[in-house]
């Protein structure tokens, strides 16, 4: 079976361990997906066997069990303590429930958790997060103890609940102040990227279903010409001699090709289908990226303006030699080192972006011109078979071919 | 076929057969002359239908030879062949039977809204649409060079030649002809229907035209080349036409004796199935006889015994399921190849538009690569796409024999059904002489022993004997109709075996000499892809 094909950067998932000295190198696999449970509560489990030879993790192998719902408590982490970098999408929740348990849905998903974890262990800041390291390393009660604790919205730390209000609050005042229009950034090139990245999602989105109705027809084409070849059998039995014969091979041949259609259409729907999808996800991820780049601005943004007239305020306090003047000082240092961090934290997803930005460029092309291969060769091959197929015949009803 | 030209040019008095053949045609200056009472107004009534089938067939040169003036020049009809748009149809010969047939080319054209000559209540249907038919035949060595004949028709004409032809050559497997329409007033002049109407009226003539038997009939040579009016009445059941069905029965009322025993089906009659029709006691007589055959008593003299023909019929039944069967699935295949053309092609679009995409709005290197990328994948998608298409409008080409052999077996089950009711007719005459022996013997057994009303008696003894005898005639002519039927279907079995062995090897190797050929070219387009692409595999290849 086709194992994840996908260039990443960073190291390949089958070195070796080097030793210590060497760069941090971890290496990461999801396999063998079981069912589980029973009924409605019945899920999928992976196994999510990791190396590494970096000091943070306990010992250099292990063997963790591991369900959907971890990976997504993960990709939720990371995009929590990472802004500004492209968090790699996950496959997205079935919305049918009678493909949940699909040979073929298991088997998509299970190829895009693996092309998931692995991104993610080769990118060189996220491969640092405490939160990978518990994700492949905690035991299974650990793990789900973790996971049901962080997904209450009464669990969040007290700051960030602060923060949440803060970002309420100053929405709230602009639609009282009038400023019904959020705060933007309007550079230029900026602009110009948030235009190219949502028109990137529709081209894209539309490539992606023309590439599944590809897979469909290919099963369909199958199926259609299995049914003829064994019409044309059947027709064949009851002529006689030279072409009863020739039915019954145009029959068999019919239908040989037939599940060469088949084994193509799988082919094309893990190897051309689904990184055309990847890549569609990915898009969506960097406008989520986007999101949390214009919430950064704006609070960095508001809080300037705020000490701004904070420090307006104060001045005149100072001057006025009010009592409220040392308390206003406080107030003002304390919102200086806010607004500070708020700017901070701005520039950083700055720059965090653009490198994402030329390395996500980099690496889909590596990845499409990849499916493309296989694309090609995997069409190449079938009609080429297709027409060996056929020729194999041509002795047979004395044609010279 | 051969000794039947010699003999014509033997330059012998023409048989009565032959003159009636030779007779000129209705119209114009070629005006009808009907020979015997029987003949009536149709000319092409003689005994053709007593022989065997393949007797009476006469090549054109005799033929144009007797005629006035050569059906070429007669008045008002254009010689100018507009040439249809699809093109005509040859009779170039797909096989060896269509190298003997009379016709190079028939061609179907221009068609033309005409009034009717009579008014009609109904509004809107005062009017028909007229084809123009024209034909090359082929050339002879007596006139030297092919002759051509223009013609208009309209299609009730051409339904008159489908019903004559049934009738003259039962026991025949007589190409279908094109449907009538449902609807007709209203679906009539849409330009949509008048072509595919044209077109279906283009194969039929062409495949009457293809067969050894019936292409050499009078009513095609009538309907091709008779300028004017189409002369052909609808049908040659004389007695329906000059009397009604409805108007005979008082006659057999008047007649002595039991019901019905003065009626006596006229010889000639017996050519035709009761059933169809006016001859409304005929049909009651048959009807009566099937339901005997069916439902048991004394068995009739003369059964279809014929092991092979039954046998040939269950195979003939057993292969219209299975050609049903592959045609549908044919049908589902070109759709489903249709529709990968189709995805194809969409796909490749999808892909231009995220090359031009990309290309426009670059900031950096990769994004130019992978346009060119994008562009090489949808140009050869496009190329595929348009391959699959040609490749599918082809096959469909071909597979298009399943669907016609599978519309003949309809014209099979008629010519069977020709056989059956030629049986009934034998079968019914059979029993009537039976029983009008049965009443001789004891109209005779009578005489000699009762005395008094013997002129009564011998009277009717003397209608009896006429009877029985007239009756003698036509059983014989029954029986003789039925061996010629049953020669005709097996002859027509034989044909329509050895050409659908032919046409369906052809098939065969048509479709896939194209299938393979297509998908050479397709893997050809994807291979230089897959070259193209080759720096991004990971050395796994």
């Amino acid at each position: 079976m086709i194992s994840t094909q996908r260039t990443f950067s960073g190291s390949s998932p089958s070195q070796s361990p080097r030793s210590p000295s060497g760069q941090p190198f971890l290496s990461v696999s999801v396999t063998d997906p079981v069912k589980l449970g029973n009924g409605v509560q019945a899920y999928i489990s992976y196994r999510v066997m990791s190396k590494t030879n970096m000091p943070e993790y306990q010992g250099q192998e292990k063997i963790v069990i591991r369900r959907y719902s971890d990976f997504v408590w993960l990709r939720d982490r990371l995009a929590d303590k990472f802004k500004g970098i492209f968090i790699p999408p996950l496959p997205e929740k079935s919305a049918v429930e009678k493909f949940r348990f699909s040979a073929e849905f298991i088997e998509m998903r299970r190829q895009a958790l693996d092309v998931f974890i692995n991104r993610v262990a080769s990118h060189t800041e996220l491969k640092q997060s405490e939160d990978l390291r518990i994700f492949l390393q905690e035991d299974e009660e650990t793990m789900e103890r973790t996971r049901s604790q962080e997904t209450g919205i009464f669990k969040k730390k007290p700051s960030e609940f602060m923060q949440i209000f803060k970002e309420v609050q100053s929405k709230v005042s602009d639609v009282v102040l009038g400023k019904e229009k959020p705060v933007e950034e309007s550079s230029p090139e900026y602009e110009k990227l948030k235009h190219y990245i949502f028109e990137l999602e529709d081209h894209l989105a539309e490539a992606q279903k023309q590439a599944f109705r590809l897979v469909k027809r290919h099963r369909e084409l199958g199926q259609s010409l299995s049914d003829f070849g064994k019409a044309i059998k059947l027709l064949g039995a009851c002529e006689g001699e030279s072409l009863g014969k020739a039915f019954s091979e145009l029959g068999s041949k019919s239908e040989m090709i037939s599940m060469k259609l088949q084994k193509e259409a799988h082919n094309l729907l893990m190897n051309f289908e689904e990184p055309l999808k990847d890549y569609v996800r990915a898009v969506q991820s960097i406008k989520v990226t986007m999101t949390d780049r214009a919430n950064a601005f704006r609070q960095h943004y508001e809080l300037a303006e705020t000490i701004r007239l904070k420090e307006i305020n104060l001045d005149k306090l100072t001057l006025m030699r009010s009592d409220r003047a040392g308390e206003a000082e406080i107030e003002f240092r304390e919102l200086k080192t806010e607004s500070e961090e708020a700017t901070r934290r701005y520039e950083t997803i700055v720059k965090l972006m653009n490198e994402e930005l030329a390395r996500f460029q980099e690496q889909k092309t590596a990845e499409l011109g990849l499916a493309f291969h296989e694309f090609a060769k995997g069409q190449a091959k079938l009609s080429h078979d297709i027409a060996d197929a056929w020729r194999s015949l041509l002795p047979k009803l004395g044609v010279s071919s | 076929m051969m000794d039947h030209e010699e003999s014509r040019y033997n330059f012998e008095p023409p048989s009565p057969r032959e003159e009636m053949e030779t007779l000129p045609l209705a119209d114009g200056p070629l005006a009808a002359v009907p020979v015997d009472g029987s003949g009536g107004g149709d000319p092409l009534l003689h005994p053709l239908q007593f022989d065997s089938p393949f007797s009476f067939s006469s090549s054109s040169p005799t033929r144009t030879s007797s005629f006035a003036e050569p059906p070429s020049n007669a008045k008002g009809v254009s010689l100018q062949a507009t040439e249809s748009p699809k093109g005509s149809i040859h009779l170039s010969p797909r096989r060896k039977s269509g190298e003997d047939s009379d016709y190079l080319k028939i061609t179907v054209s221009d068609p033309q809204k005409e009034l009717e000559s009579t008014v009609s209540l109904v509004p809107g249907a005062g009017t028909f649409v007229s084809y123009l038919i024209t034909t090359r035949t082929r050339a002879s060595d007596l006139s030297g060079s092919p002759q051509e004949f223009s013609v208009r028709r309209r299609f009730r004409d051409v339904v008159t030649l489908a019903d004559r032809i049934a009738e003259s050559y039962r026991g025949f497997v007589i190409p279908p002809r094109p449907d009538k329409s449902v609807v007709e007033s209203q679906v009539m002049h849409k330009q949509e229907f008048v072509e595919q109407r044209r077109s279906a009226l283009e194969k039929y003539l062409y495949k009457l035209a293809e067969h050894p038997v019936i292409g050499k009939s009078d009513e095609l040579r009538v309907f091709l080349q008779a300028a004017g009016k189409f002369p052909l009445p609808a049908t040659t059941d004389m007695a329906s036409r000059v009397l009604d069905g409805a108007v005979r029965l008082p006659k057999q009322f008047f007649s002595s004796g039991e019901a019905g025993s003065g009626y006596v089906a006229a010889p000639q009659d017996v050519v035709q199935p009761a059933k169809g029709g006016r001859d409304l006691l005929r049909m009651f007589k048959e009807l009566k006889q099937s339901v005997a055959n069916d439902w048991g008593g004394a068995k009739p003299s003369v059964v279809e015994e014929d092991k092979t023909y039954l046998e040939r019929k269950e195979r003939v039944l057993e292969l219209e399921q299975h050609l049903s069967t592959a045609s549908q699935q044919a049908e589902a295949l070109v759709k489903a190849q249709q529709d990968m053309s189709e995805t194809m092609g969409e796909l490749g679009l999808a892909f231009l538009k995220l090359g031009k995409f990309e290309s426009e709005e670059f900031v950096c290197d990769s994004q130019r690569i992978r346009a060119a990328d994008y562009k090489h994948l949808a140009t050869a998608a496009v190329r595929a796409s348009r391959a699959y298409r040609e490749s599918n409008s082809l096959a469909m080409k071909h597979l298009d024999k399943l669907h016609e052999y599978y519309g003949l077996m309809l014209a099979v089950h008629h010519a069977f059904s020709d056989r059956a009711s030629a049986l009934v007719t034998l079968q019914t005459l059979l029993s009537d002489l039976s029983s009008l022996r049965l009443r001789e013997e004891k109209l005779e057994a009578a005489s000699s022993k009762i005395f008094g009303s013997e002129r009564t008696r011998s009277r009717k003894l003397e209608e009896l004997k006429e009877t029985i005898i007239v009756t003698e005639d036509a059983k014989s002519i029954a029986f003789k109709e039925y061996e010629r039927i049953k020669e005709n279907n097996k002859s027509e079995l034989d044909r329509l075996d050895k050409e659908r062995h032919e046409d369906f090897l052809a098939m065969i190797k048509g479709y896939i000499v194209n299938q393979a050929g297509y998908a050479e070219k397709i893997a050809g387009v994807w291979t230089q892809v897959a070259g193209e692409t080759n720096r991004y595999a990971n050395g796994t290849d």
